[in-house]
């Protein structure tokens, strides 16, 4: 056995190359209990592998093509034993990949670590966090569903805006002049080729710079980092008591990345796979297209962004917030590293991951959505249709039929893109109503003048069912007195 | 290059040395050119304009006067294997015959101005709807509210025999629309 090993060493020679590599010493303290910080980057790392893993299994059985994609999914998730399993496990853990990812960056981010000499760790790292984002997106149009096909509608729609380029913009990104096979292909190709390639290689650099600058020490008060002393102290601190990578650390990654494929082969287990949705047909209409998670904050931003300003946010918005991701290590790049030495860094950490998590919830929720069938589907609160007069009921059937519901409310229910009209009667009289309804949202806002839309019969009765919106005991919008002269 | 003055030998012979180096690089940029210009001109074949295919959306007679339908087709701009997602839709609206006699017809594509999603037309209210953002639309097309940025695209009918054609239609975005002549 010994002579095996060794007639492979004598030829491959790991010991001179690997074996450093593996026992490069780190600090002392990274292998100590500070080093569950540590763990999130190799977990990252370890999801990336399921997902080449589970993505080749997946190939295995998945048709690239918009005419059989869908049905190979379905395939996938009733008949292909443990089909199912595979979609769900590839689609859950490359969530946790990207959730991790950004565990990962903040955690970098908290502690210093970006600062000299690790300049390059973090502008990788920030390549890496793009291409992760990149696999999410384009993963998810192989989902070739509705919100797939829509969603590469909107991609379009959004590309398209760019000042001259847009149009061929659209055509190189869609293969073709509308959205189908060749879009497909393309980003299946980008999916399965192109971005993984990407990031392997990446990754390659991202490690390699971990191996050659080292492990950053966990942050102490008062420990600044100055370019012309760092590596010098660092490398005296690991001469003195640094400990080989190949320990306790690697211990400490092998357990939390062990943990994360548990969590997430159950999660998978449980939650079971993702769509597909819808059928990706066009002429079926009502699409509403959403994004996964990882863009609900971005399809928020977006959303709620007045369509002014919108332009501006879909295009420059994105290259600003890379720009200013990358510039992150140049702006600090010596002094304190520990966290309660930096209040700006952790306050800025708590407003934007609270500002992303807000936005998340709104990209989940859609109040900006009409909602399409409220205007045949939702039912009418029965207290209202109790205390109604004819005329009253009469205007309930007309909100019903021109499609008000679609986008208002009542007693919570219907659409939440304009204000819930449940006590619309205290807040507007009669005269304003009418108004409101007849020329809409001045100046093309939010709400269609109806003016044209409605006969006079039908206005009168919308009016009247919503004037009498009120809770019980409240009176009716009075217009506002008029000072007597 | 100039950092290795040891492996060098004494430059007796530069003339050869700097003839090897540059037609390397000669060679080398050609080499890079004939595999470039295919690939370029290959993965730009996305942008040239295909032969334009026509789509006969039925006789005028089947429209109504003063109704908006969406008639459904399947796209043969695309590929033979687009499947389901070759099956899109337009709405006509008949507008009847003007003081010439002459017919006239509106023809919407079927996805919104704002970010292209498909829009709903609802004849209750006579408005089209987008279930995306809400944008809104009256009968004509013309943006009603929400955030579009202008109204529906029109396509360009055709009469032929009683019959009504368009081209059929691409993707259309705010600067690629079917009202002026085809992109660059």
């Amino acid at each position: 056995m010994k002579r095996i090993l060794a007639w492979f060493e004598s030829r491959l020679s790991l010991r001179d190359s690997v074996g450093p590599m593996l026992m490069h010493p780190i600090p002392r303290g990274a292998a100590g209990p500070m080093g569950w910080f540590y763990v999130f980057g190799s977990a990252s790392m370890t999801l990336l592998f399921l997902q080449i893993f589970t993505g080749i299994l997946l190939a295995l059985v998945y048709v690239p093509t918009a005419s059989q994609a869908y049905e190979s999914l379905v395939y996938m998730n009733y008949q292909q034993p443990l089909g199912w399993f595979l979609r769900s496990l590839h689609y859950w853990s490359g969530s946790a990949m990207v959730f991790m990812v950004m565990v990962h960056m903040v955690q970098v981010y908290l502690h210093g670590a970006y600062k000299y000499p690790r300049e390059l760790n973090w502008l990788t790292g920030v390549g890496l966090l793009l291409l992760t984002l990149g696999m999410a997106f384009t993963g998810q149009v192989l989902r070739w569903d509705a919100d797939a096909y829509w969603g590469l509608g909107v991609g379009a729609s959004m590309a398209g805006r760019v000042p001259l380029l847009g149009p061929a913009i659209v055509d190189l990104m869609l293969g073709g002049p509308i959205i189908g096979a060749d879009s497909l292909s393309r980003f299946f190709a980008l999916h399965v080729f192109v971005i993984p390639g990407m990031l392997l290689g990446l990754l390659g650099v991202h490690l390699w710079l971990v191996i050659k600058r080292g492990v950053s020490a966990p942050p102490a008060p008062g420990k600044v980092v100055d370019p012309r002393t760092y590596q010098e102290d660092y490398e005296a601190e690991l001469h003195k008591e640094g400990v080989p990578f190949f320990g306790e650390a690697l211990l400490k990654d092998a357990l939390f990345s062990s943990l994360t494929v548990i969590f997430v082969t159950v999660l998978a287990a449980v939650a079971g796979p993702k769509g597909p949705g819808a059928l990706p047909e066009p002429a079926l209409l009502g699409a509403d297209p959403k994004p996964d998670w990882p863009f609900w904050w971005l399809f928020a931003l977006l959303s709620l962004s007045p369509p002014a300003v919108e332009t501006f946010i879909m295009l420059v918005f994105p290259v600003v917030l890379i720009a200013m991701l990358l510039l992150v290590p140049f702006i600090s790049n010596r002094g304190e590293r520990a966290p309660s030495r930096r209040p700006v860094a952790v306050m800025s950490v708590i407003v934007i991951v609270t500002v992303l998590a807000i936005l998340t919830y709104y990209g989940d929720a859609e109040p900006w959505s009409p909602h399409m069938s409220a205007w045949s589907g939702d039912v009418m609160p029965i207290n209202l249709v109790k205390k109604g007069t004819p005329l009253q009921m009469q205007g309930m059937l007309v909100f019903q039929n021109k499609q008000c519901r679609n986008c208002h409310a009542l007693e919570g229910i219907g659409g939440r893109r304009g204000p819930d009209l449940t006590d619309v009667g205290i807040r507007l009289t009669r005269d304003q109503l009418i108004d409101q309804i007849s020329n809409g949202t001045p100046g093309g806002g939010n709400m269609p003048a109806y003016g044209k839309q409605m006969n006079p019969a039908e206005m009168s009765a919308v009016v009247d069912f919503l004037g009498s919106l009120r809770p019980s005991g409240q009176a009716p919008a009075e217009p506002a007195a008029i000072g007597k002269p | 290059m100039s950092h290795s003055p040891t492996q060098t030998p004494a430059p007796a012979e530069p003339g050869r040395r700097n003839f090897l180096q540059w037609i390397t690089f000669a060679v080398g940029a050609v080499a890079a050119a004939v595999v470039a210009v295919p690939i370029v001109g290959y993965f730009a074949g996305a942008l040239r304009k295909g032969k334009v295919k026509q789509v006969n959306l039925g006789p005028l007679a089947s429209f109504p006067v003063n109704e908006t339908r969406l008639v459904t087709f399947n796209s043969q701009l695309g590929q033979p294997w687009d499947g389901m997602a070759a099956h899109m839709g337009v709405y006509v609206r008949n507008l009847g015959k003007d003081t010439h006699q002459k017919d006239q017809i509106l023809v919407f594509a079927m996805n919104c101005a704002h970010l292209g999603c498909p829009v709903t037309w609802f004849p209750q209210s006579g408005l089209f709807m987008c279930p995306c953002h809400g944008g809104v639309y009256y009968e004509n097309g013309d943006h009603a509210s929400g955030p579009p940025p202008r109204g529906l695209f029109k396509i360009p009918p055709q009469l032929k025999d009683g019959e009504l054609w368009i081209d059929a239609p691409f993707l259309p975005t705010l600067q690629n629309t079917f009202e002026k002549p085809a992109k660059v």
